[in-house]
């Protein structure tokens, strides 16, 4: 590829002639909207990319990518992705899935994944409910949560997928809103960067089961007053009228409003690049506290080596070290005898 | 290559020929019997015999010592002629304590050889052994040659100059144990001096006392008057050839390199640890410079379907376990199928249901391997019926996984991945060509279109120009690939995917029956059965009988001329390590009033039960 020059790609050339069979103002349309806005921009060769999805609504994905894709099997997709990414490094892996396929059934191979470093984006549509099942609660509805599985309402915790990642060490962890499509491609954008595992989750509104599980969040009147959006290397500061703040007290976070003696070289200033993940995992479940907004952004980005690296390191090292493999002498190696 | 060295010169003591033996060594797990199991099978590969082994040992990793479940055996059956099983009856037995006394002692021959380490019988390892009277001192070993040896004392006597401490003395017996045993047998000690030299090649000191043990071993045979008479097995006229000892898991992993090198691309194992599999993992993740990746994943969904994804991006992609971890890669193996992906699937079997008997062996996965997914959605099915033969069933899994671009199950055993025999080391011009070909003709391609003869699909791998296309385990339009719900297009895709596995059927080889071409009695086996099925139609067929035998190395698709076989004997017998899986089949199948011969004890059949049964049948 080196030699030849990329073509230019358009939003087009990623659309796919499939009919998009998501229900009519389902969020999902401005989350594939907004990646196919973002992968012509990359300067990626179109037929490296590959999708891999589990099952559920949002899974369908890959089907309206015009990439490679894999449509796998309920939770599997990152051990799926995982395989594809060693076998193949220089292919650019994402997955896309759901709040129930990333963090109920396959929550195993999500944690391993991050925990490996492996180098695949992970696009996890979160809408706090089974979309595709038709409407039971998720791991990440609220407690409480009525639904067609709990009409008495959910008895379980919810995860924060945020938390989870970060307890699985992952190096990139981002939070993004189907509605907010400046914001979602630059965070699409800075994942694809990324190069060891990248989470984000994706706010999404499935309007059909849990119609509004963000508005709260996203409506224009308190949008301001309930997100921070986070960016590296600037104060964490909020409100409508960017009056509020978050600093340290001790080893817990506290909202303070500016003025009255507090300044803005009181707060924190957002560090995507702390190694440690405990500064991360405040911010990733501060909105567990009343008063706190919800960070979105990308709480961490650090450098570590990945997964797929290292096994092609030690193939390298052995082979130069013993020399290629020679089928004939491996067959007859150890103790042999001859007979006549 | 190994040359044989000549054993020191006798004194005027004795030297009986035989045509073959049986041995068994048992003790502690703790007390190296595994070693020195395999160390003496090596030497008398070496020496040119041919031979089977019994690995036995217990789920635990160190029971309680002196324990009755703690006790580990090792059992070797080696001769000058043809050798199928690792035998029945004992010859000689080697007991490290009471326990082992206990657990093994009826399988010793009448007047068979006992030696016994006198050491450990104190009234404390009796109880361990739950055994009321001391069996040296009240008759119960009447009926043996015993030998009783202070094992521990004279191994410490041996070892008195080098100062070790008492755990290391204590460590060396077994190897005090060898010596006599090749003293016994009349064998060379040179191949097992180089594995310890390359063993404890940290630890000179190590070297030094476990050589000197096993050099006391031989010596004091040879000086006591207890030993009068050793024993000489000539070597087995085996095909020519160059010879190596293998075992079932060794062979498999060979066969997996040997595999992705024939078809010029990568090798990969997607595993997670699981006896008796494990082996396999370990043995392929030495082999870097081959260019072999082993992900040891974290379960056995994840072990699959890492494997699927590795093919998809064109690999040969490999998994690995027994029976718990093929039920959870079940719905995987289902994509596979859907997606129409190179893939094998190796079930080393163990006994069951859910953890059963982890280290013993079963052949109680056939119907898994057969029927067990959701819907309609078959696969080429494969049995391994010898250690070296587990080599060239991966190649062949491999090479049908590629060609039709379908998953392909391996069935093994505990007893074949744990058993070893001498394995003729082939060239490699005797290993099956297996042509890749990766679609990069972007002109008319579509992802389900299919190669006439195989009804393969096109293999087009991610990073292909021009062929971006997606698949899945939705049901898919017949040569698009696109999604599709219609009623017509899900019955012909079913019948296309099993065409595609009836199609392998075309090129395998029909049966010939071992013996005798139609008669009385036909047995039909599949895997690691082979053994005891051909040592007793061996024995039933030298009294006259008519029998034929039937080992079925394809179990999914049937040899086509299968059913025709069937009815040329009057009996069919179809002997199992299960409860009648494959006898359930050919009944269905053929219609044909075949009975079953089932032993489900952990433990393969022996020669004289078989021929029992086979004189049984023909009543
Ligand atoms: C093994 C298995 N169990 C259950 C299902 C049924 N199932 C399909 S999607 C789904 C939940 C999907 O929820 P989520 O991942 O949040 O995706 P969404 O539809 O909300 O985008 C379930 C339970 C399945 N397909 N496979
Ligand atoms: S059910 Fe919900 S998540 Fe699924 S397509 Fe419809 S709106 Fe979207
Ligand atoms: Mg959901």
């Amino acid at each position: 590829m080196s030699t030849e020059t990329l073509p230019v790609y358009t939003k087009k050339d990623f659309q796919t002639d499939q009919e998009v069979r998501w229900c009519p103002g389902c969020g999902d349309y401005a989350i594939l909207s907004a990646v196919q806005s973002v992968f012509p921009e990359l300067g990626i060769p179109k037929e490296k990319f590959v999708i891999v999805s589990g099952i559920g609504c949002s899974s369908r994905f890959p089907y309206y990518m015009n990439t490679y894709g894999f449509h796998s099997i309920h939770g599997r997709a990152p051990a799926v992705a995982t395989g594809v990414k060693i076998a193949h490094p220089e292919l650019e892996v994402w997955v896309a899935t759901g709040d129930g396929d990333s963090l109920s059934i396959g929550g195993n191979h999500t944690i391993h994944m991050l925990r490996r470093n492996v180098g695949i984006k992970v696009l996890m549509f979160n809408n706090r409910i089974y979309g595709l099942t038709k409407g039971q609660y998720s791991p990440t509805s609220e407690i409480g949560k009525k639904s067609k599985s709990t009409p008495f309402g959910s008895a379980d915790r919810p995860f924060y997928p945020l938390s989870l990642a970060l307890g699985a060490d992952a190096t990139f962890v981002a939070r993004s809103v189907d509605v907010f499509q400046p914001h979602l491609k630059a965070t699409v954008k800075r994942a694809a960067a990324h190069k060891g595992s990248s989470f984000i989750e994706i706010m999404q509104n499935c309007n059909i089961f849990n119609d509004g599980a963000w508005e709260s969040l996203t409506e224009k009147e308190v949008r301001e007053d309930h997100i921070i959006a986070i960016e590296h290397g600037k104060p964490l500061i909020f409100g409508k009228n960017k009056d509020k703040g978050i600093r340290m007290n001790g080893l817990e976070l506290e909202v303070v409003q500016l003025g009255n003696g507090i300044a803005e070289k009181d707060l924190i200033v957002h560090d995507e690049k702390n190694h440690n993940p405990a500064y991360a995992f405040l911010l990733s479940r501060m909105d567990s506290t009343p008063g706190f907004p919800t960070p979105i952004g990308v709480l961490r980005a650090v450098d570590a080596p990945r997964y797929e690296d290292r096994i092609a390191e030690q193939i390298r090292e052995v082979t130069a070290k013993r020399g290629k493999g020679d089928l004939a002498k491996l067959l007859r190696q150890g103790d042999t005898w001859e007979v006549k | 290559m190994g040359t044989i060295t000549q054993s020191p010169p006798r004194k005027s003591k004795k030297r009986e020929v035989l045509e073959k033996a049986v041995i068994r060594f048992c003790g502690d797990s703790g007390d190296g019997i595994q070693v020195t199991g395999n160390q003496f099978t090596n030497t008398v590969a070496l020496y040119g015999n041919d031979l089977a082994t019994f690995p036995d040992y217990p789920a635990e990793i160190r029971a309680p010592k002196g324990t009755l479940p703690g006790v580990s055996g090792f059992q070797v059956h080696f001769g000058s002629t043809e050798i199928y099983t690792p035998g029945d009856a004992v010859d000689a037995l080697v007991a490290m304590n009471p326990a082992a006394l206990k657990m093994n002692l009826t399988e010793l021959k009448k007047n068979g050889i006992l030696i016994v380490n006198v050491d450990n019988f104190g009234a404390g390892d009796l109880k361990k052994a739950q055994m009321a009277s001391n069996p040296l001192e009240d008759h119960t070993l009447d009926a043996y040659r015993v030998f009783p040896v202070e094992l521990m004392k004279l191994t410490s006597a041996a070892l008195k100059e080098l100062g070790l401490d008492a755990k290391s003395v204590d460590r060396c017996k077994n190897f005090f144990a060898l010596g006599m045993c090749y003293w016994l047998y009349n064998r060379p000690m040179e191949s097992t001096f180089r594995w310890i030299e390359d063993k404890f090649k940290a630890k000179p000191q190590l070297i030094e006392a476990n050589k000197l043990a096993m050099k006391a071993g031989y010596a004091y045979c040879e000086a006591t008057e207890a030993f009068q008479v050793s024993y000489e097995i000539p070597p087995a006229k085996l095909a020519p050839g160059l010879y190596r000892n293998i075992s079932g898991n060794t062979a498999l992993a060979l066969g997996f390199v040997a595999a992705s090198q024939q078809a010029g691309i990568p090798l990969f194992l997607g595993s997670y640890p699981i006896t008796p599999a494990s082996d396999v993992l370990h043995e392929l993740s030495m082999y870097k410079d081959f260019g072999v990746v082993t992900f040891q994943a974290e379960d056995e969904i994840a072990a699959v379907t890492s494997a699927i994804g590795a093919s998809y991006a064109g690999s040969l992609g490999i998994t690995t376990t027994s029976g718990p971890g093929m039920a959870l890669k079940t719905e995987a193996l289902g994509l596979a199928v859907a997606v129409e992906l190179p893939l094998v699937i190796c079930d080393i079997q163990r006994g069951g249901p859910s953890t059963g008997l982890p280290t013993k062996t079963e052949q109680a996965d056939l119907l898994q391997a057969l029927y067990g997914r959701n819907s309609e959605a078959p696969i080429p099915v494969l049995a391994a019926s010898s250690p070296g033969d587990c080599f060239w069933v991966a190649l062949e899994a491999s090479r049908i996984a590629l060609k039709y671009m379908v998953p392909v199950i391996v069935l093994s055993d505990g007893y074949l991945a744990n058993g070893a025999e001498p394995w003729r080391v082939p060239q490699p011009s005797e290993l099956p060509s297996i042509p890749v070909h990766f679609t990069t003709d972007a002109r008319g391609f579509m992802p389900y279109s299919r190669d006439p003869k195989t009804l393969a699909r096109p293999w087009a791998i991610p990073g292909t120009p021009g062929l971006e296309h997606r698949i899945g385990g939705i049901e898919k339009q017949d040569v698009t690939g696109n999604i599709n719900y219609e009623p017509l297009n899900h019955e012909k895709m079913c019948r296309l995917r099993a065409a595609k596995v009836e199609a392998v059927a075309q090129e395998i080889p029909e049966v010939v029956p071992a013996g005798d071409p139609s008669g009385e009695l036909l047995i039909v086996g599949w895997g690691s059965t082979y053994g005891p099925i051909t040592a007793a139609m061996k024995l039933k067929r030298a009294k006259g009988h008519k029998i034929g035998h039937v080992h079925l190395r394809y179990l999914n698709p049937l040899p086509k001329n299968l059913g025709e076989v069937l009815k040329r004997y009057k009996k069919i017998l179809v002997p199992e390590m299960n409860m009648g899986q494959l006898v359930m089949v050919l009944r269905a199948k053929y219609l044909v009033d075949a009975q079953g011969y089932d032993k489900i004890q952990g433990k393969p059949f022996g020669t004289s039960e078989m021929a029992a049964k086979i004189k049984e049948v023909l009543q």
